[in-house]
């Protein structure tokens, strides 16, 4: 039974691998063999299911995939099945089968038909990916998966501005979710000194014992756990996102965020639930989280005037109670919940455009001009206030905007001067101190690489800083990330002289095809009209979409994304990060959330929104 | 730079009979300059026109451009607002190379226009010059110096917000807690909401303040804004065509509050002054007092939205491919209509049944297939409200619903009574879902259920409440207050029923028009129109445009009732128009999407016909089937050779599929508008390409009927057919976009996500299969009586002396086609004299091949050409 493990990660892998090479023309195929393989994995997993059934509910857990291992390091796909598993793995199939089946009709002749199943699949393989997962590099990896592929659906009307402006507002915050997850699993390897399978949370005395002697840091990788679940789940005060993701096609939007994208922040709360159910500060935190979310969501709720939002903010609502039950133990509960709201918000979201025609027919036969309530001036001025903070959605968005990105923006437009071309000597100044410190590190005493690396990495993140702020050449942009990458490269190096050349090599080897082929695209580009600034968007994917693809997989590959050895180099990167080294962490942790976030708006600037060139219907920026 | 000071600015605020508070400026410098209501009003003209989505009415996209000449108009709007007009340039170059734009006609269109000499030069232009198609509007040039001057994306800041507070204000019935509303209007309940609020829409104090002070205007908003009155115009122009969906919503809802169910006051220029505070409030909010005017500095003189339009050669050309490729088309159709007089008239004594259906060119192949089956009976096609128009009132319902062409004010109410249907819930729609508490127990009660609907509707669809369904407009076992017994009775300020003299004279004017006056067959249909989808907010527009986009299922109904009457039909036989005793009218509707069709009162046709009813409903039910055959070929999921049981199935279901974003494909292909006797078009298979409405001119030589059934041509069927011209030309601009991300706002349109402007205009589900061309109207009658005709009337005048429509006079006794251009008719020969014969059309249909792609070239190949049937 246990090897049967393998296989729910393997069909969604091949359904998606076998859906790229099928021609975008032929629909007919594309549906078949996402159906085919959505069947086959309802199918495997109903099988699976009973004999679980059978052998009265065992625990499986079972180590796959060792991507490396060396003297003290290990990283290895692991992969695992309980009853929280089960329940996400059941409603998960369920909803991706009939999603699919519903889409094949729906999606029919639109641009991007093949585009969008491949997506789904690459989402249904990241989402298997983390409920199956027994430790947290696999959960890591289809949490990655999950999010390109939101960021790519929700970009999926690439032409429209909307559309692509909210794909990088809404991988922004997943990015941020990345990262606490990256800590989470650092500290994790720190005070485990291995790579932890959740299978042994269930060893209630190695737990007790690894609590009580690494309480604080325990602490930071649930705190770090639960950022990364409020996140997802759009828990107060990140809500903002979830309506405005809601621009793919609308099976998308009920597939995602209506059922199993957003309660990824559900099932990462029950998978370490045993680890933290001991912890009266994270169950505090839920439970203020929950309430917070209940009251904000649902007042958000109260004011909604369109279908989708309405649902979104329900949907969040639902999910602040959940967040409730989980904190108060009522697993069982929370499992059901999960399942009902899932598919309920699903399927009211499929049939959103369906309630003109219902409510309006509702409204024709039980109209009700009800008369506005007479309160006391106290009570009127509370509703009133609710109602325009609810019609501005608690200045969420604003809010995530002013306090969270525009400080960066503004560091990274001052650090702007780094870029300069005056500044480059000064740059490499800097480099080749870092590279001298490393290799004559026996000259100097101890202490000095130490002091260095956190300046190192801070040059580094600097750079990614002020490409992310940029608003010029886009090449240059280009090459301020990968210099900032080469920094940030050097610091953990100088911090920490376990990090080999093999290792190096491992990382080096996808982001060194990833910036040459990033640069390449981006030279074509320039080539045709001589305008690649980044203040705007160009659209040039209209011209050249297949530059656009590579482009992407480039952004991806350099960004530490799992589909070149970079992305165990990164993890090894972050590994080799010493507990004690807290401004190194925390550059480099900022450094590695901003690399993809200055090269994804590269992307977008340059491939996505409106083509800049009116020689055919456009559509509005505000549409 | 002298400028003009406007001294001692006095405004003083007037409430005006609408109780909107209109600030009017006291001082004379203001209206010698800038007139907020004329600026007001010169933007209205210019924004689109549609109602709420409840209610589809068809229109022309452009109509603010009709007092030009087609092309002039067009690219007059392309200049100035960025539309895409035409086809591009290498689609009609492909169309070309592919042979459907026709060699003989470009070269004849070319001729004509340019003369013989330079023809030849125009047509290398057409076939090989490279042109710079680059479109650069003039809107949107004043209000970009926003961004270019302070790097500030000004609507970025400002719009969600304002359409959150739009939506919500006008939202009729999606939000749980309704905005808190001051009688007097938006503007008003957005200041009680400041006041009554800890928590406003504004961040800074001055735009608090501006808003609170009622003597605050426009215009000493834009003063604060813009600085320079000359430019005020411009940069309005500017902001209100940066979200032209939602502004020309609040336009139309200004104009036309009816179409709320749930009233609103609002007006365009409350929006305005939101929209100006909430611009001054976020620059005030980024930039404190460090920002100007934003004329200052910049040469706005020189700019003029208005500005007369250059003709470029490449407009030139574009519109003599358009030119061609029409004609390519109307050739073939004039072409096959002269063939005509080689049919003999059917011998009218033994006509078998009649049937009147809508002139909508959907039932143009549904009529088509009756009279194959029975060739002897006999169609006729009216605007499918019949010529009755009225106010209906279902029972328990709060609200009526208008069954007649948008523009017709009707005087009386239909009401419906005696029903045995209530109205059904779907609790998965229940708002209560959305509740913390209830909320929860729904997720864990009906979410299951949820999940089991989704199944059953996935894998067998049936209609239910969720569904739009054009039979559920009327209970068929309810009967309705038609006939007053010439009492008066008013309700709502109308008259409940007809009297007997109103009833006879909509019956005679309808009988009369359609040529209908002896001869009548023992049934005579009137078969209405409407059309049933799942999960369609647009589903008004594929219902019945003469019935103010509903169903015509009541309408069929009244005036078969009307026309059974004893007392009426007593009135018309002394009016000369005997209908005989074993003569009745039977109501109906025939859904379009589902292909069905119902009767109505079938319990009251007499004994005697009864028999004769049941083989006519056998007839309908085999030319339904052929018909569901016919549109299977443009369906993907239907395979046109199976049985035709099964097709019927599968067509039924599309109707009922949520999955289905195309229940089906609307008026998409319409081109050709034919009116006269049903005689000379009955040998042409014109691929529900055209609307057919019957007229006999030899009922009425003096054209006096004529310019009755005219009237309604230019504004229902040319807006139809521009309506899906300019959505497939520009489906971004002018169109709905594809229907996929829509999400429904306030029940009242549709918008892209949660942030985005309303999207008036077709979805490019309903419009890929539309070749863009314009109407060609062919009247069978002389070519002076139509010219007397068209000219009585201005604004229909206007549709054909501006080539909107296109209009061919048929000569009936010369069998000759004239063509109207510049004010007169000129005769016109068809090219081509040789059409194709359909000998087996069943084979054509099975053999169509599927679309690759929405690409014209793709996409329309299966518009198929005018054959002459066997």
């Amino acid at each position: 039974m246990t090897p049967l493990l393998h296989y729910f990660i393997l069909l969604p892998l091949v359904a998606f691998l076998i859906g790229l090479i099928i021609p975008g023309s032929k629909e007919k195929h594309i549906a078949f063999s996402t159906i085919m393989f959505s069947s086959a994995h309802l199918l495997l997993l109903l099988t699976f299911m009973s004999l679980w059934v059978y052998n009265s509910f065992p625990i499986v857990d079972e180590k796959s995939l060792v991507f490396i291992k060396a003297d003290d390091i290990e990283i290895f796909l692991d992969f695992y099945f309980d009853r929280i598993t089960c329940v996400f793995a059941l409603i998960g199939s369920i909803l991706m089968l009939l999603v699919s089946i519903f889409s094949r009709f729906y999606l029919h002749r639109e641009q991007g038909y093949k585009r969008f199943f491949s997506m789904i699949q690459l989402f249904f393989l990241g989402y298997n990916l983390i409920i199956f997962s027994g430790n947290y590099e696999s959960l890591f990896i289809g949490w990655e998966f999950i999010g390109i592929a939101s960021f790519l659906l929700i970009s999926f009307y690439r032409d429209r501005y909307l559309p692509v402006r909210n794909s990088i507002k809404v991988i922004s915050i997943y990015r941020l979710g990345d990262i606490a997850l990256i800590l989470a699993m650092w500290m994790s390897h720190h005070i485990w000194h291995e790579n932890i399978v959740f299978a042994k949370f269930n060893d209630p005395s190695l737990l007790s014992s690894h609590l009580s002697e690494h309480y604080p840091s325990a602490l930071f990788i649930m705190f770090m756990v639960v950022l990364a679940a409020m996140i997802k789940s759009g828990q107060f005060p990140f809500s903002s996102w979830l309506p405005r993701a809601m621009e793919g096609p609308t099976t998308s939007s009920g597939l995602f965020y209506g059922a199993l994208s957003s309660h990824i922040g559900v099932f990462l709360l029950l998978r370490t639930a045993k680890y933290w159910e001991t912890m009266p500060e994270i169950k505090f935190t839920l439970i203020v989280v929950g309430i917070l979310t209940i009251i904000v969501a649902a007042s958000i709720t109260q004011v909604q005037s369109t279908i989708k939002s309405q649902i979104a903010y329900s949907s969040i609502t639902q999910m602040g109670i959940i967040f409730l039950e989980i904190a108060l133990g009522w697993h069982a509960l929370a499992l059901l919940h999960f399942a009902g709201n899932a598919l309920l918000r699903t399927y009211q979201l499929l049939v959103s455009p369906a309630v003109l025609n219902y409510l309006v027919h509702d409204q024709f036969y039980n109209y009700d001009p009800s008369e506005p309530v007479k309160t006391n001036l106290g009570f009127k001025k509370l509703r009133s206030t609710l109602y325009v903070l609810g019609i501005k959605e608690w200045n969420l968005d604003f809010f995530q905007y002013r306090y969270l990105w525009s400080p960066f923006k503004w560091i990274g437009k001052k650090s702007g001067f780094l870029g300069n071309r005056k500044a480059l000597p000064f740059v490499l100044a800097i480099f080749l101190c870092g590279i001298g410190i490393h290799f004559f590190r026996d000259e100097w005493p101890p202490i000095i690489p130490v002091f260095a690396a956190p300046v190192i990495a801070l040059t580094g993140f600097l750079l990614i800083l002020s490409s992310f702020s940029n608003s010029g050449n886009a090449i240059s942009a280009w090459v301020h990330v990968v210099m900032g990458q080469l920094f940030v490269l050097l610091s953990v190096m100088l911090s920490n002289t376990d990090f080999g050349y093999h290792f190096i090599l491992l990382w080096g080897s996808g982001v060194f095809i990833a910036s040459i082929a990033g640069f390449w695209c981006l030279w074509l580009i320039q080539k045709i009209d001589n305008d690649i600034l980044l203040n705007r968007y160009h659209g040039y994917v209209y011209e050249r979409p297949v530059i656009a693809v590579v482009f992407l997989l480039s952004c991806l590959a350099f960004a530490g994304f799992p589909i070149t050895p970079t992305f165990v180099g990164v993890d090894l990167l972050f590994s080799h990060v010493d507990k004690q080294h807290i401004g190194l962490i925390v550059f480099v942790s900022l450094a590695f959330l901003f690399t993809e976030l200055a090269l994804l708006r590269i992307y977008i600037r340059i491939f996505l929104g409106q083509h800049k060139k009116m020689t055919h219907a456009i559509a509005y920026k505000s549409s | 730079m002298a400028r003009k000071i406007i001294q001692q600015k006095k405004t003083e605020n007037i409430q005006n009979k609408n109780g909107h508070s209109v600030l009017t400026h006291g001082h004379i410098n203001v209206s010698d300059g800038f007139n907020i209501d004329n600026v007001l009003h010169h933007i209205k003209h210019y924004l689109p026109s549609q109602t709420p989505l409840k209610d589809f009415i068809h229109h022309n996209s452009l109509h603010a451009f009709q007092d030009k000449l087609f092309y002039e108009g067009i690219f007059t709007a392309a200049t100035i607002f960025g539309y895409q007009v035409t086809l591009e340039l290498k689609d009609y170059r492909q169309l070309y190379s592919e042979g459907r734009i026709r060699k003989d006609v470009v070269k004849e269109i070319v001729e004509k226009r340019k003369g013989v000499i330079s023809a030849d030069f125009w047509k290398s232009c057409m076939l090989e010059k490279k042109y710079d198609c680059h479109l650069a509007p003039r809107i949107g040039w004043l209000r970009s110096h926003w961004n270019t001057r302070l790097n500030f994306d000004i609507d970025n800041k400002v719009q969600p917000l304002l359409f959150r507070i739009l939506s919500s204000y006008l939202d009729q019935g999606i939000a749980i807690q309704k905005f808190p509303l001051n009688e007097k209007g938006f503007l008003a309940s957005i200041r009680d909401l400041q006041k009554n609020s800890g928590e406003g829409f504004f961040k800074t104090k001055r735009a608090k303040d501006l808003l609170l002070n009622e003597d605050i205007g426009v215009y000493e908003l834009l003063m604060i804004l813009v600085g320079n009155e000359s430019a005020f115009e411009h940069y309005l122009f500017d902001q209100q065509f940066s979200h032209r969906g939602w502004s020309g919503m609040v336009a139309t809802l200004e104009a036309k509050p009816d179409s709320l169910l749930d009233k609103r006051r609002i007006s365009l220029y409350d929006v305005v002054v939101l929209e100006l505070l909430l611009e001054i409030d976020a620059l005030d909010f980024y930039f404190k007092n460090r920002w100007n005017p934003l004329t200052i500095g910049l040469p706005i003189n020189s700019y003029n939205l208005f500005a007369p339009v250059q003709k470029g050669e490449v407009m030139e050309v574009l519109s003599l491919w358009q030119d061609a490729f029409e004609w390519s088309y109307y050739d073939d159709v004039l072409s096959g209509l002269s063939k005509g007089n080689l049919i003999k008239p059917t011998d009218p004594v033994d006509t078998s049944f009649q049937a009147m259906f809508c002139i909508d060119e959907r039932e143009c192949s549904l009529r088509r297939h009756i009279e194959s089956i029975d060739p002897k009976c006999e169609t006729f096609g009216s605007p499918g409200f019949f010529g009755v128009e009225f106010f209906f009132k279902p029972e328990h319902g709060k609200f009526t619903d208008k069954l007649c062409p948008a523009p017709v004010q009707p005087a009386y109410l239909i009401k419906e009574i005696n029903t045995s249907k209530h109205v059904e819930k779907d609790i998965l729609f229940d708002k209560q879902s959305y509740h913390p508490g209830k909320g929860w127990l729904y997720s864990l009660g009906i979410g299951f259920w949820a999940g089991i609907t989704l199944v059953k509707n996935l894998f067998f669809p049936k209609m239910s409440p969720a569904i739009s369904n054009a039979f559920g407009h009327m209970d068929a076992n309810g009967s309705l207050t038609i006939d007053s017994n010439d009492k008066m009775i008013l309700e709502d300020s109308l008259r409940v029923g007809f009297t007997t003299e109103d009833m006879a004279n909509r019956v005679e004017k309808l009988l009369r028009s359609i040529g209908l006056v002896s001869e009548f067959a023992p049934l005579v249909y009137a078969v209405a129109h409407g059309s049933s989808s799942a999960n369609n907010p647009h589903h008004g527009a594929h219902d019945c445009g003469a019935c103010s986009g509903r169903p015509g299922s009541i309408n069929a109904r009244v005036f078969a009732a009307m026309a059974n009457n004893e007392k009426v039909r007593s009135l018309l036989n002394e009016r000369g128009i005997k209908i005989p005793d074993s003569t009745f009218f039977v109501g109906g509707m025939h859904d379009t999407a589902s292909d069905m069709i119902e009767f109505s009162d079938v319990a009251y046709i007499p004994e005697l016909l009864k028999d004769l009813h049941k083989s006519n409903v056998i007839k309908f039910e085999q030319a339904l089937n052929k018909n569901a055959k016919e549109r299977s070929r443009r369906f993907a999921s239907i395979n046109s050779k199976d049985v035709l049981g099964n097709i019927r199935k599968a067509i039924n279901n599309r109707s009922v599929s949520f999955f289905e974003p195309r229940p089906e494909l609307g008026h998409g292909t319409n081109s050709v508008c034919i009116v006269g006797r049903r005689d000379i078009s009955k040998h042409l298979f014109l691929d529900r390409r055209a609307f057919l409405n019957s007229y006999d001119y030899r009922t009425d030589p003096e054209g006096k009927i004529l310019v009755d059934v005219l009237k309604p041509i230019g504004p229902v069927c040319g807006g139809i057919n521009l309506e899906y011209y300019f959505s497939r030309v520009d489906n971004h601009k002018l169109g709905a976009g594809t229907k996929l991300p829509h999400n429904v706002v306030g029940l009242i349109g549709v918008s892209n996500g949660c942030d985005g402007d309303l999207r008036p205009g077709l979805p490019v589900q309903m419009i890929e299969v539309h070749d863009p061309v314009r109407l060609l109207v062919v009247v069978e009658h002389r070519p002076e009586i139509v010219l007397k005709c068209i000219q009585s009337n201005s604004a229909m005048y206007e549709w054909f002396i501006n080539e909107w429509v296109h209009l061919i006079a048929f000569d009936p006794i010369e069998k000759k086609f004239f063509l109207f251009k510049n004010g007169e008719f000129t005769e016109y020969i068809p090219l081509r004299n040789h059409l194709g014969i359909l000998e087996n059309s069943e084979l054509l249909f099975e053999n169509a091949s599927l679309m690759d792609s929405a690409h014209i070239a793709d996409a329309t190949k299966e518009n198929l050409p005018v054959f002459v049937l066997n």
